[in-house]
């Protein structure tokens, strides 16, 4: 039973890093256009732009 | 002269030398389109960024500041094919986006929460019955307390607030009793692990919030993407102006950068955007959307022009005035607003529900508590029970019942092209028994039609429709349109006033005022036979043609009526239009109730006195004079080609030519209410299963579960029917 010590943070940390990817990705726009973002998986080619993370605060939102 | 195009009105200036503007672009449905767009736009210099976005069909831009004239975007897109126009969202529409993202984040939040104290759970529950020692059990609820405190006091916040808000009113809501049960069981839960009780239900509560919050954003997500959707189409009817900047210059600018005294130039053809009077030039204008009265009126210095009028001969310069009192703006606002404050008074369905819910529960908890006391429990004992009934009598399946039919509904609605603006007019379509039509665009084509088409030679037509492409005029828009042209003759002349003639292989030909091409017989023996229509002659060399031109009705408006009215679903016509117009149009349709020349008032007056006979009643209507109507009526519908006005005021916005929608909304609206209510009586099956067992303290937090997650699937399942749609109607 020692070993919950161990194993319980280990499961909330990786769930707590899940949480944090979630709002990362929600607050980076990543949920404004999922049908967009359907047909993009499967493009063949994506139109390339260099640094093109998409700048915060712009974005059609 | 030359118009520049002003678009500096919509271009953000963001901090570090660039600039953004967000562009609706219509036509965009696919992932070819998308990857065309952004690589044609990028190709551009200086764009650094160039993003479609498939949901709401439209492109951001992004460019170094300066270097580029936002107009360019809208010229790359025309050649690439797509119409576009620059787009501000409204404040509801970035609100609604702030609200979504925030639930969205609560959501995530709540799920986090809820599957990590399952997960603690899950090990206490199978515990309990084997050999878990205290200490690790109370070790395991002091974890889930640590979750489930911060979490639920973050994502319950949109429940909290509502519920506040609620009871500062002296009102209640749904949201109260949700916001008991949760306070209530978190606060038992942390209780009974101070006491090294067996049970609490921290998870319960979690999934409680994460079920709640999943109703709430599917019900938000609906009601964004249709507003999102209606504010595309507003900005493609191009509301722009032509303002005057100094004497003789002139820019095409946004409705929105028009102040009160500017002077605009109103050219032939185009409909005005804003309210004024006339202080140069003489022209016929058509007020059919603000009036209903299909046939023109005469402009000349000091007539005034409401927003929506179309201007058929001659150029108008127009100041700008303010919709002051008095003016017909103002008198529609007023009612506008009457109408708007009389509607709000009804009560949704799940709103009603809740108003049963809460008192039932309560009572019901409250009961139990005392019962138990009675029967010599202790008092400890007896507050535990009554909370457990509480808890999985919230109303988890109830916040989903609705919600869910809504969205799918909604989706499906949205594919045979109409866009719901509230989620209850749903509710409230599914109740109408008698739809009240205005005529002129909604029963008719916004658009003129050639009516005479079968009398003409095929060869003839096709040439007066390339000669009719060199004119603004609306009759002759709708001889190209009809003849299907598509290459406009070369060097053409108009002539002001009359029409416009050139050569062809040497020979002159005319298209204009019946006078101008010496048909003017032709044209009265027309006119004799259909005093409605409009005329335009067409003279190549000595043959002459006239083409009859007038409103069409829309092509399945007479299949439409038959199934309303098989349906026992009544119609009736209100229409600003003169008599004779409205006969026709009704004995064509086989209504035989309408009324003629009304006014915005009367229509209201009409409404309001079908409601008073118990009526519930559809108003569709595009017309400026429509818009209090549209508020008035217990559910209202207006096309898309609508004046804004209306457009705003309606529940519903339909899209293209036919009424069909208009018919099948209906159908799509009365399974929807109906898998709402066996929704709500599924929930209350499951509470009527669910009570007994909390009531006779069986309740453990696993039987919770169980019935809390069964219950809301079976709720969601039930909503995904709604998707085959309404066979009795389409």
């Amino acid at each position: 039973m020692e070993v919950l010590v161990f194993l319980v943070p280990l499961a909330l940390t990786l769930g707590a890093i899940g949480l944090m990817g979630f709002l990362w990705s929600l607050k980076n726009g990543q949920y404004d256009d999922l049908e967009g973002a359907g047909w993009r998986a499967i493009a063949d080619d994506e139109p390339v732009f260099e640094e093109r993370a998409p700048s915060t605060g712009s974005g059609p939102r | 002269m030359q118009a520049t195009r002003d678009f500096s009105h919509y271009v953000r200036h963001l901090g570090s030398g660039l600039s953004h503007i967000d562009l609706a672009v219509e036509g965009v449905n696919c992932a070819g389109c998308m990857s065309k767009i952004e690589r044609g736009l990028s190709a551009l210099p200086d764009v650094t960024l160039a993003r479609v976005n498939l949901t709401d069909r439209r492109v951001a831009l992004e460019w170094k500041e300066g270097t580029l004239d936002p107009a360019r975007f809208i010229d790359r897109l025309a050649e690439l094919g797509y119409k576009a126009y620059p787009f501000e969202p409204v404040r509801a529409e970035a609100v609604e986006t702030e609200q979504a993202s925030f639930l969205l984040r609560c959501l995530g939040v709540a799920a986090f929460a809820a599957m990590n104290i399952m997960m603690l759970s899950i090990p206490v529950w199978s515990g309990n019955v084997s050999d878990m020692i205290p200490e690790q059990r109370d070790f395991f609820h002091w974890l889930s307390a640590l979750i489930a405190l911060p979490a639920a006091a973050y994502s319950g916040q949109p429940f909290f607030r509502s519920a506040w808000q609620a009871l500062r009113a002296r009102r209640t809501n749904m949201d109260v009793p949700i916001s008991i049960g949760i306070v209530l069981a978190l606060a038992m839960s942390v209780m009974e692990t101070i006491h090294h009780a067996e049970h609490a239900y921290f998870d319960a509560a979690l999934m409680l919030l994460a079920f709640l919050l999943a109703g709430r954003y599917l019900d938000q997500s609906m009601r964004r993407k249709t507003r999102a959707v209606a504010g595309n189409l507003a900005a493609l009817k191009a509301e722009t102006a032509t303002k005057f900047i100094s004497a003789d210059e002139i820019s095409v600018v946004p409705i929105a950068a028009v102040r009160t005294g500017d002077i605009v130039l109103l050219r032939p053809g185009e409909r005005s955007a804003v309210d004024g009077a006339v202080i140069e030039g003489q022209s016929k204008i058509d007020q059919s959307l603000i009036t209903g009265e299909t046939l023109p009126a005469k402009a000349g210095p000091g007539t005034p022009v409401y927003a929506g009028t179309l201007n058929l001969s001659g150029a108008l310069r127009v100041r700008v005035s303010a919709a002051s009192e008095g003016t017909l703006l103002a008198e529609i606002s007023r009612l506008l607003d009457n109408a708007v404050q009389a509607r709000s008074r009804y009560v949704q369905l799940a709103d009603r529900a809740s108003r049963l819910y809460a008192p039932v529960v309560h009572a019901a908890a409250l009961l139990t508590m005392l019962g138990w006391a009675a029967i010599g429990a202790t008092w400890h004992d007896a507050i535990v029970t009554a909370i457990s009934v509480l808890i999985i009598t919230c109303p988890c399946a109830l916040g989903l019942a609705i919600p869910a039919v809504q969205t799918v509904v909604s989706g499906a609605m949205f594919r045979t092209g109409v866009l719901l603006n509230s989620g209850d007019a749903i509710e409230r379509l599914a109740e109408v028994d008698r739809v009240v039509f205005d005529k002129t665009g909604t029963l008719t084509l916004p658009e003129l039609d050639v009516t005479n088409a079968i009398d003409i030679p095929k060869d003839v037509f096709e040439l007066a429709g390339r000669l009719a492409l060199a004119s603004h005029h609306p009759v002759a828009a709708a001889v190209a349109r009809a003849s299907g042209a598509r290459t406009p003759l070369a060097g053409i002349e108009e002539v002001a006033g009359q029409g416009v003639r050139g050569f062809v292989n040497g020979l002159e030909i005319r298209l204009g005022r019946p006078s101008f091409c010496g048909a003017d017989q032709i044209a009265n023996e027309i006119l004799c036979r259909d005093p409605e229509a409009s005329v335009v002659a067409f003279r190549h060399g000595e043959t002459r043609h006239v083409f009859a031109v007038r409103q069409r009705l829309r092509p399945d408006a007479a299949a439409a009526i038959a199934t309303l009215l098989k349906t026992g679903i009544e119609v009736e016509i209100l229409s600003g239009d003169r008599e004779p117009a409205v006969r026709h149009a009704a004995e064509q349709l086989g209504i035989h109730e309408w009324r003629a020349g009304v006014t915005p008032a009367d229509k209201i007056a009409r409404i309001e006195e079908l409601k008073r006979q118990g009526v519930k009643v559809l108003m569709v209507g595009d017309g400026m004079n429509d818009a209090p109507a549209l508020a008035a009526a217990h559910v209202s519908m207006s096309p898309v080609s609508a004046t804004h006005l209306s457009q705003a005021t309606a529940d519903l916005v339909f899209l293209g030519d036919r009424l069909a929608p208009v018919v099948a909304a209906i159908g799509f609206a009365r399974k929807a209410l109906r898998l709402m209510r066996q929704n709500l009586w599924l929930a209350a099956g499951y509470n009527l299963f669910a009570v007994p067992l909390a009531i006779a303290g069986l309740a453990t937090p696993l039987v919770a579960a169980a019935a809390m997650s069964g219950s809301s699937l079976l709720v969601i399942l039930n909503a995904l029917r709604a998707h085959r749609g309404a066979r009795e109607f389409c």
